[in-house]
């Protein structure tokens, strides 16, 4: 019998997998479901087993099957690995993604599955923290913040019981590595969670997954069941969120879990001290804890030998949005945008020239392709006014309204505010405010009827809106104003970061806020 | 709302899980996925069975986007506004989904039929506009897919 590989992905899903799926199956094939390699213009891709390994087929339509099976098939890729998107990549955390049965035991232990937590389990905590320091590995959320560092902070603490936390909540726009992991290749994360639980002594520990990631939240559920013999005494269960994005946010989610309304906590105490339930909890990025297996494995050398200035190792970049080649590449840090953008993702997908991307979702902040020469790394984009955040980049075309994408921003955020503090619940709204003044004055328009004018001057303020100097230079003043409340006067990042892409989409887009554009972009 | 039957769902949720306040949200999941949403008459139900105050309990459900306190139509819409679809012409498909379906944005339709939401993002950013039509993705939203889905939704 024919063995074919096809992706259950909630992405190939998306493009139609389970009807290709169906109709091998129903040709007499073996199907098996895999998590996706990564790369969606060529899903539904279909992968079948031969003498000289997997040849893949895509992207296929279940009409496809005969045609596919008599190898005549026109899109005919051969060995999907050898793909220049796939050569050039080096997958130490998605190594197994795409290419195993995500729910076999067997087929995680053949691909080397268990190895890190074997070793772990042999060593003292403090060894296995030490290693994690050593590799230089940083928190793939957002922050980036050193994970061995925290969990030393753990290990200290005193009191019991801990937790070990995994952050699942990716709601940034632009990035799927979490959601991809979790379904190509679960027990990975759950054998970093056991790591983590041995190298800080937790007894039990939550993985936080959004609601929106159904397929996610049942495969992580059917892992655990299957791999709780193999954790044991470490226990695991999931929750659900319940469309809050904030709750990403590493204290909010520990109010969610606990059962209240998700609202950021102030800090000091750092949840590694009193976080879950008042404990001590080690909080962590899906990407985070999915790469301390492979450091345990093969070493903190060898994830530390990958990488650029303080970051190090890999990273699991996201091509999304307007681009061709879009999905998941992983690869060491140092990579300029350019070249993602560019020379992996093959431009956009319109075919119309890049004018901006956005890196690290809803708050970092948009680049334009005058600043691709820029490394992947955390300082870099900090130093460049922006930030990495989870590593998802989103590419527009030149049809993109700047000034819309910074009224987007202030409109999330308000939508999304906790609440907890004012530059960023009424800040936000504010700024929507201002956005849309500015949006209506950019177009000329003939000049109103001046019947108030010699009575009161315009002012940037008022109650009575025919009073407001609504000129583009005026609004553009105000809005960095309000800016500089809300980065400064904000209790976490999303308050604090909005600014990001609102201000860097007017720096470098000023013509689309009704100002000259910047000299060096006329002249090109 | 059938109260009564919302009483028993949540003495069962109690009995099974326990009435740990972590369990709130759970709780509230399974409510909704059994009823369809939760009516405020059942927060009195929900506060005395967690021993919280009522209006704790309206404070949580009515913090998350997830939970309806109004039926919603017999079909859902869920169409992203995100970013990476906006990159893809999210904006134009949101407006003729919207003429399509007959239902504003955020709106359920008057006969009942179909409630079209908004959602930030579903991680499925490089194949966009998406939406997720009963729970199904559908990815690469264009005029074409609006009509099957549109044909879909009508029954
Ligand atoms: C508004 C907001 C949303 C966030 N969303 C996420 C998220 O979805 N996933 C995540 O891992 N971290 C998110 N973070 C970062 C977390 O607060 C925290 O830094 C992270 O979970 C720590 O794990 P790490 O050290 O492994 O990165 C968010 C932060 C903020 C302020
Ligand atoms: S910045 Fe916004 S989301 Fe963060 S704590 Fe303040 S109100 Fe809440
Ligand atoms: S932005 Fe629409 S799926 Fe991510």
């Amino acid at each position: 019998m024919t063995r074919v590989f096809i992706s259950r992905d909630m992405a190939s899903v998306a493009l139609g997998a389970d009807a290709v799926a169906r109709a091998f199956a129903d040709a007499g094939c073996e199907v098996v479901r895999t998590g996706s390699r990564g790369l969606f213009n060529v899903e539904p891709l279909v992968e079948v087993e031969s003498a000289e390994g997997r040849i893949g087929y895509g992207p296929v339509t279940a009409g496809d099957v005969t045609a596919i099976l008599g190898g005549s098939h026109p899109n005919r890729i051969g060995d999907v690995g050898a793909l220049p998107f796939f050569a050039a990549q080096q997958r130490f955390t998605f190594a197994r993604c795409g290419i195993v049965d995500p729910l076999s035991l067997a087929d995680y232990a053949a691909h080397g599955g268990w190895t890190g937590l074997d070793i772990a389990r042999l060593a003292e905590p403090q060894a296995v923290v030490d290693t994690v320091k050593a590799s230089g590995l940083r928190g793939r959320g957002g922050a980036g913040f050193p994970t061995g560092i925290k969990w030393q902070t753990v290990l200290d603490a005193p009191g019991g019981p801990k937790y070990i936390v995994c952050n699942a909540d990716e709601g940034d726009s632009g990035t799927f590595a979490d959601r991809m992991l979790m379904e190509g290749d679960p027990f990975c994360l759950i054998e970093g969670m056991a790591i983590a639980a041995h190298a800080v002594r937790a007894g039990h520990g939550y993985i936080y997954i959004r609601s929106e990631y159904a397929f996610a939240v049942e495969t992580m559920r059917k892992a655990i069941e299957l791999s709780a013999a193999r954790i044991a005494p470490f226990t695991l269960e999931v929750r659900v969120g319940a469309g809050a994005y904030v709750c990403g946010e590493e204290t909010a989610l520990l109010d969610s879990i606990e059962g209240k309304r998700g609202q950021v906590r102030a800090k000091p105490p750092l949840p590694a001290l009193s976080g879950l339930f008042g404990r001590p909890t080690v909080i962590n990025n899906v990407l985070s804890l999915a790469a301390v297996p492979f450091i345990l494995s093969a070493g903190a050398e060898a994830y530390a030998d990958v990488g650029f200035g303080r970051s190090r190792g890999t990273m699991p970049v996201q091509l999304a949005g307007n681009v061709k080649n879009g999905g998941l590449f992983e690869v060491g840090f140092g990579i300029t945008l350019g070249e993602l953008v560019n020379d992996v993702g093959g431009g956009t997908a319109s075919g119309r020239p890049v004018r901006a991307v956005q890196v690290g979702g809803p708050l970092g902040a948009y680049f334009p392709p005058s600043m691709f020469d820029l490394p992947f790394d955390y300082e870099a984009f900090t130093q460049a006014g922006g930030l990495i955040g989870h590593a998802g980049i989103t590419v527009f075309d030149d049809s993109v309204d700047m000034a819309h994408m910074a009224r987007f921003a202030m409109e999330f955020c308000a939508a999304e505010s906790c609440g907890k503090c004012t530059p960023c619940r009424i800040g936000s709204t504010r700024g929507v405010e201002i956005m849309d003044r500015i949006i209506a004055a950019r177009i000329p328009e003939p000049a109103p009827p001046t019947a108030r004018t010699g009575t009161l001057e315009k002012a940037l303020y008022s109650r009575s809106p025919d009073r407001i100097e609504v000129s583009p230079g005026a609004q553009t003043a105000l809005l960095r104003d309000l800016c500089d409340t809300m980065k400064y006067g904000s209790l976490c990042a999303l308050g604090g970061f909005t600014p990001y892409p609102v201000l860097s989409a007017l720096d470098h887009f000023p013509e689309d806020f009704g100002a000259p554009a910047p000299i060096a972009q006329a002249a090109e | 709302m059938d109260l009564a039957a919302a009483e028993l769902v949540i003495a069962d949720w109690i009995d099974a899980q326990g009435d740990e306040r972590d369990q709130l949200l759970p709780l509230l999941h399974h409510l909704q996925r059994e009823i369809g949403y939760i009516d405020d008459a059942a927060i009195p139900f929900i506060a005395a069975a967690f021993n919280l105050s009522r209006a704790d309990v309206h404070g949580v459900l009515t913090f998350y986007h997830d939970f309806r306190r109004k039926p919603a139509g017999r079909h859902i819409v869920k169409l992203c506004r995100a970013e990476s679809c906006q990159a893809r012409g999210g904006a134009a498909i949101e407006a003729a989904a919207s003429r399509r379906l007959g239902v504003a944005m955020g709106e359920t339709r008057r006969d009942g039929q179909i409630s079209l939401e908004p959602v930030y993002c579903l991680g499925l950013c490089a194949i966009g506009p998406n939406a997720l039509v009963d729970g199904r993705p559908v990815a690469r939203i264009d005029a074409a897919m609006l009509d099957t889905i549109a044909a879909e939704v009508a029954v």
